[in-house]
């Protein structure tokens, strides 16, 4: 079986994995990150999103192999300790979630987003989401969430 | 409430937010047992077939195998249905069997055929394919109108797919009224087959212990203990001091998770017989074949009208869909929790509706989100609609003409239900106010000068939820009681745990729970925990479903709180040396009344476990209290819904401009919580209306299978929403709540289509089907055309 | 998923090695249709040679009037590029249309033109503009290498290097997504260049992306959404699913047409 090494949350980890090991299940089954969630099998939508290098990315689309040498981060990653990302602080400020199932995808899509359009309108708010699906919110109040985050991040 | 409380009315921030956005929660799929095994269920691809044989042996010595089983194995009893219905001639439904494995036959696409059990997920789905099922395809009953009279059977030994043919009301007097009308309004309607899609794909993790032969099973469940009372009575014969039931954090549930599942009972009955934890996860494609669906229904019906558009019946005739098996709840869904609300909100004096429900080769069918009532509002609210057009009266003229007036409460209507308060012409006026309905022409002809068409709809609805009165819902077959239990422990240092028989799956129980703790022994949130999920630590429950958990759940909770803060009073009464009836107590702190003389909480709560000084002749020690409560009625939430959309005739894409929502849910706990789960109904019924809905092939084959071709409701497919409420009180409540969960989808479908009809009548279009996805708006629009041209 | 083996070349010659080597090997790009695909246990490769190692296929360079793109140069690399969007902005628009960002961040050209998906948005670009596509042995035309659904010009053992599009004086893509899936249920790219115009459809056609003679003729004479409103392509070569008849797709194509050439403006 190969051996893959990579940076999860700033921790060097390695294990060994069958080659058809998607990213997910390493993180889930052998690092038990099991904040990262899968809930379709047809890459749409976005529970799994982790951060590959920087950039949103599915885990369930992709190879534990595939991620060889680069640097990901989960949502277990992304608050400083005990103190909540704003990302994460702006969606409890404004109730962006309920069953808390797509949340961490979510908030991943949406930090990159802000990453990488800081003055991102709702309209293109609500387009970045596409590949995020909530059944429990009707996004309103994700989109309110990430509309405080603009100013909080 | 001031901002910054956190007792009834405050929008407190939810106590379960953090860890669930620092991935920290425990869903049941994140649990992992020493030395578990994984299951992959091997699932019918025939809708329709006769199983001649099953070779397992190439599967069962394949790489990492433990076990494989098939339903010649698998010897157990039916999975039940909860509710028994009677037809109008007496004769009790017919209720088949459902086996967990099939027993030589399969009835629809996903039935559960054989399961293998495997070191790892990867090599059981390998193994599978391994195996070599013998099937003999059969002619399939897919559409509901061919069932009846059809030589095909989904179930030969009933001898038809009539599973029941029911009616309520008085047909002799409803006809007769319908002989005086002056007009009468038609209308069919089809409510289309929808997917729960509750984002967490359900999985089920099956324990056995050997030494103390005890059975555990963590799942995705809206309810542990009806599954452990179902699976353990029923199913599996386990009793139920040797069988644990947790709940964990559940992903969404929308209905699909209160039923008791065959992949539930396979894993617990497997687990024994391989000696070691058993995990079953759904994928999604595997979820769209084996979650119960909802609605599909196919209704005719009749208004009569007298020349005012007053009404004076309504006739109606609804073929609902079972699925190939009754599904827990399945039974109830299209007939107490759907005729019972065909009055709605209006004063129709007679009522009479008949429901035949079907058998057909697909996968069960039974409640979701809103259940009955959304498929009730969605009838009434477009006959409505269409009846106002063709007496050339407003939308909202008719709706006025017709409410039952605020004063006339407790109001009885003709189908069995007596409705305790509301105020249909508030909410309809705060909606019409929010919506800015006057400015509505303005931007009518502002679309038209862009050559777009809008339009605006109304839904004035009420639904009957905080399910339910066991007495009265045993008197109409139910097979189980509808009341739920409340357990609040009061910890020797004054902190609080409430077990509680409600279960939350992303309604924010451990906040608006707290909040009621809160309020009534002055806490702060931190000093409490609310505890659920667990057979093992709840007393009873009968879990959450129905927009009951506050105004059932939570009216245990305040019950069991009063009998604490009763057994309190008499301890501080005790130390203060003063009389039970002098003592008051408010904020947290117990006083003689007119004295100065107080008693924190916690110093009674400490005495009450430490018990020096104490009335021990009058009490036992410790603070500890436990209530069941069984509520006295339905409670009725209403409101009105406004949708705007605008359509783009060259596409047929219909946008959602402005969707407005005044409902009246009672006293509000939360306001932030309770916007939330407005926020979500209302999203669930646009997608019913127009993005959302089941098809499948005429061999049985769901063509939707997959979010490849079944539409959910993406962030941009909705508008921001402006929702308030305007509350009056249920009146057989301590707490006046009414219940949330489920008005935004049962409200907001009809607006929605009543919204694309008036965008699109101009055209002469007179219908519009759900999902109205674009293609089917686009076609109306292409075949309107030359007809509107000719007229 | 079934099991297979796994290799990470670092250079195009190592790859077809490595594919040469294998039973049944198959190059794997961004992944974004294949890995699903693999999921879903619908291909049996023997062995996966991912692309994603070899430096040489990412980039993008603009020459003269050329834009070219590394094959393994990802969409949201395309999107963002102010090259890309400075020489061919319709360009830079569709690969910012694809998928979704996570889609985009993964997703590269190379992997889309080779897996020509019906409803793959390049295809329509490569086609429109004139594109050359670059492998490892040859150039290939673009109206040469779309050769059916699912289908190009490519040998087994054929690897793209980059994808060459000239530049036009005016061109856009307007897609009507599929309402489930999102990919292109109707895709329309328009160019004006050298004295004529080009009309491509990706998402509607029985047999993949496919060129509209009559349009591009129309347009050629008279660049206008006037010129396109009358003409229609013929259903019986369209697809039909429950998303979309044949004749609503032939609807949708005059329609995204017109859009795409008042948005060239």
């Amino acid at each position: 079986m190969p051996t893959v090494t990579m940076t999860v949350n700033g921790k060097k980890v390695s294990g060994e994995v069958e080659a058809r090991t998607l990213l997910v299940q390493f993180l889930r089954e052998n690092l038990h990150l099991t904040g990262t969630h899968v809930g379709c099998d047809t890459s749409q939508c976005g529970a799994c999103v982790v951060h590959i290098n920087g950039d949103s990315a599915k885990s369930c689309s992709m190879l534990a192999v595939q991620a060889e040498g680069t640097e990901v981060t989960t949502i277990e990653g992304l608050a400083n300790g005990d103190e909540l990302h704003p990302m994460q602080a702006a969606f409890k400020e404004h109730h962006g979630l309920q069953c808390g199932f797509c949340t961490p995808g979510m908030v991943m899509s949406a930090v990159d987003l802000v990453k990488k359009k800081p003055k991102a309108s709702e309209h293109e708010i609500r387009e970045w989401l596409e590949g995020n699906i909530c059944r429990c919110t009707g996004y309103h109040n994700i989109v309110k969430a990430i509309q405080h985050a603009q100013q909080t991040m | 409430m001031p901002d910054g409380g956190t007792g009834i009315g405050a929008a407190v921030k939810r106590v379960e937010d953090k860890r669930f956005l620092t991935g920290r929660g425990n869903y049941t799929d994140d649990i992992n047992r020493p030395g578990q095994t994984y299951a992959y269920i091997l699932r019918s691809p025939h809708a329709h077939a006769k199983i001649n044989r099953i070779d397992t042996s190439a599967a069962a010595s394949a790489p990492g195998v433990a076990a494989v089983f098939t339903g010649a194995d698998m010897q157990v009893g039916s999975l039940p249905c909860g509710w028994q219905i009677h037809s109008k001639d007496g004769s009790p439904m017919h209720e088949p069997g459902h086996p967990p494995l099939a027993q030589g036959k399969v009835r629809c696409v996903g039935d559960q055929v054989a399961v293998v059990i495997a070191d790892t997920y990867a090599q059981a789905k390998d193994a599978a394919e391994k195996i070599v099922v013998d099937y003999s395809p059969l002619p399939a009953v897919i559409d509901m109108n061919k069932a009846l009279g059809g030589k095909t059977l989904v179930h030969d030994e009933i001898g038809t797919n009539l599973c029941y043919d029911w009616e309520i009301g008085d047909a002799a007097q409803t006809d007769a009224a319908f002989a005086k009308a002056a007009h009468v309004t038609k209308i069919d309607i089809v409510n289309n087959r929808l997917v729960p899609n509750a984002m967490e794909p359900r999985a089920a993790i099956g324990e056995f212990d050997q030494a103390t032969g005890e059975y555990t099973l963590y799942t995705t469940s809206q309810n542990p203990h009806v599954i452990r009372l179902l699976m353990g009575a029923f199913v599996l014969s386990i009793p139920e001091h040797k069988l644990r039931v947790v709940a964990p954090d559940v992903g969404g549930g929308f209905g699909s998770k209160i039923y008791h599942y065959a992949e539930e009972a396979i894993v617990t009955w497997a687990s024994s017989r391989v000696r070691r934890p058993i995990k079953w996860t759904a994928d999604r494609s595997e979820a769209f074949i084996s979650d119960a669906h909802g609605r599909d229904h196919i209704t005719h019906a009749e208004l009569a009208m007298d020349s005012e558009g007053k009404f004076l019946a309504l006739k109606v005739d609804t073929k609902a869909n079972m699925g190939a098996y009754l599904s827990t709840f399945a039974t109830c869904v299209p007939t107490y929790l759907y005729a019972t609300l065909l009055a709605g909100v209006y004063t129709t004096p007679l009522i009479y509706c008949n429901v035949k429900a079907i058998f057909t080769n697909t996968v069960p069918v039974d409640a979701y989100r809103g259940a009955g009532r959304p498929e009730a509002t969605y009838l009434i609210e477009r006959l409505v609609d269409r009846a106002a057009r063709e007496m050339g009266i407003s939308q909202v003229d008719i709706r006025r003409r017709n409410f039952i007036p605020p004063d006339a409460f407790p109001y009885q209507t003709p189908v069995a239900l007596q409705y305790d308060s509301g105020n249909y012409i508030a909410t309809l006026d705060a909606a019409q106010k929010a919506a800015d309905v006057d400015g509505f022409e303005a931007r009518r002809k502002a679309s038209a000068a862009k050559g777009k068409h809008r339009g605006l709809g109304y839904s004035t609805y009420l639904e009957a939820c905080g399910i339910a009165p066991s007495a009265v819902v045993g008197s109409l077959g139910a097979r189980a009681g509808l009341y739920e239990s409340a357990e609040v422990r009061v910890h020797p240092t004054g902190s609080v745990t409430v077990f509680t028989g409600s279960h939350s799956h992303g309604q924010g129980h451990e906040t608006t729970f707290a909040q009621l703790v809160s309020e009534k022994l002055g806490l702060p949130m931190e000093n409490i925990e609310i505890s659920h999920g667990d057979t093992n630590k709840v007393q009873f429950g009968m879990g959450t479903y129905g927009s009951r958990s506050l105004a059932v759940g939570g009216e245990a909770i305040v019950k069991a709180l009063d009998k604490v803060i009763a057994k309190a009073k008499k301890i501080a009464a005790h130390i203060m040396e003063a009389s039970d009836s002098d003592i008051e107590f408010k904020d947290g702190v117990f006083t003689v009344a007119g004295t100065d003389k107080t008693l924190p909480f916690g110093q009674v709560a400490l005495t009450a476990y430490v018990p020096h000084n104490f009335p021990h002749q009058e009490l036992e020690p410790g603070l500890d209290e436990k209530a069941f409560y069984d509520p006295l009625n339905f409670t009725f939430p209403g409101g009105c819904h406004i949708c705007e959309v605008e359509i783009d005739p060259d596409t047929g894409v219909v946008k959602v401009e402005r969707m407005t929502a005044v409902d009246d849910v009672g006293r509000v706990i939360n306001p932030m919580i309770v916007a939330g789960q407005i926020h979500g109904g209302l999203a669930q019924g646009i997608g019913q209306a127009l993005l959302e809905g089941c098809v499948y092939d005429d061999d049985g084959q769901l063509v939707t299978g997959s979010y490849m071709d079944y539409t959910m409701p993406r962030a941009d497919n909705l508008p921001s929403f402006s929702v308030g409420t305007e509350s009056t009180l249920c009146q057989h409540n301590s707490l006046g709540v009414k219940g949330c969960g489920e008005v935004g989808a049962i409200g907001s479908p009809p607006a929605v289509i009543n919204a694309v009809v008036d965008a699109l009548w101009h055209l002469g279009i007179r219908d519009m089907t759900m999902p109205a996805s674009p293609q089917v708006v686009w076609a109306a629009i292409n075949s309107a055309r030359p007809a509107a041209a000719a007229e | 998923m079934y099991a297979f083996d796994y290799h990470k070349p670092s250079s195009v010659a190592d790859a077809i090695a490595a594919l040469k080597g294998a039973e049944d090997g198959k190059f794997v790009a961004g992944g974004m249709t294949l890995i699903p695909t693999l999921k879903q246990r619908l291909a049996q490769p023997s062995d996966l040679i991912d692309l994603g190692g070899v430096k040489e296929l990412v980039g993008i360079t603009v020459s003269g009037n050329t834009v070219t793109i590394g094959a393994m140069t990802t969409h949201a690399a395309v999107a963002k590029s102010a090259e890309v969007a400075k020489a061919i902005p319709a360009l830079a628009a569709l690969a910012g249309g694809i998928g979704d960002p996570q889609v985009r961040n993964r997703g590269t050209i190379g992997g889309s033109i080779a897996n020509n998906d019906p409803a793959a948005d390049y295809p329509a670009a490569c086609l429109a503009l004139g594109a050359t596509i670059k492998t490892d042995k040859r150039e290939v035309k673009a109206d040469d290498f779309f050769t059916g659904l699912f289908e190009t010009g490519l040998a087994e053992d054929e690897v793209i290097v980059s994808v060459s599009f000239p530049t036009a004086e005016k061109a856009a893509y307007m897609k009507f997504d599929n309402p489930a899936s999102r990919y292109a249920l109707v895709g329309v790219f328009v160019a004006k260049a050298g004295g004529g115009a080009k009309v491509a459809v990706t998402g509607a056609g029985q047999n993949g992306v496919f060129r509209v003679p009559e349009m591009e003729k129309a347009l050629s004479t008279n660049w206008s959404a006037d010129a396109v409103a009358g003409l229609k392509v013929d259903a019986g070569t369209l697809n039909a699913d429950i998303h979309a008849s044949a004749d609503y797709r032939a609807h949708l194509i005059t329609v995204m047409a017109k859009r795409a050439v008042a948005a060239a403006g």
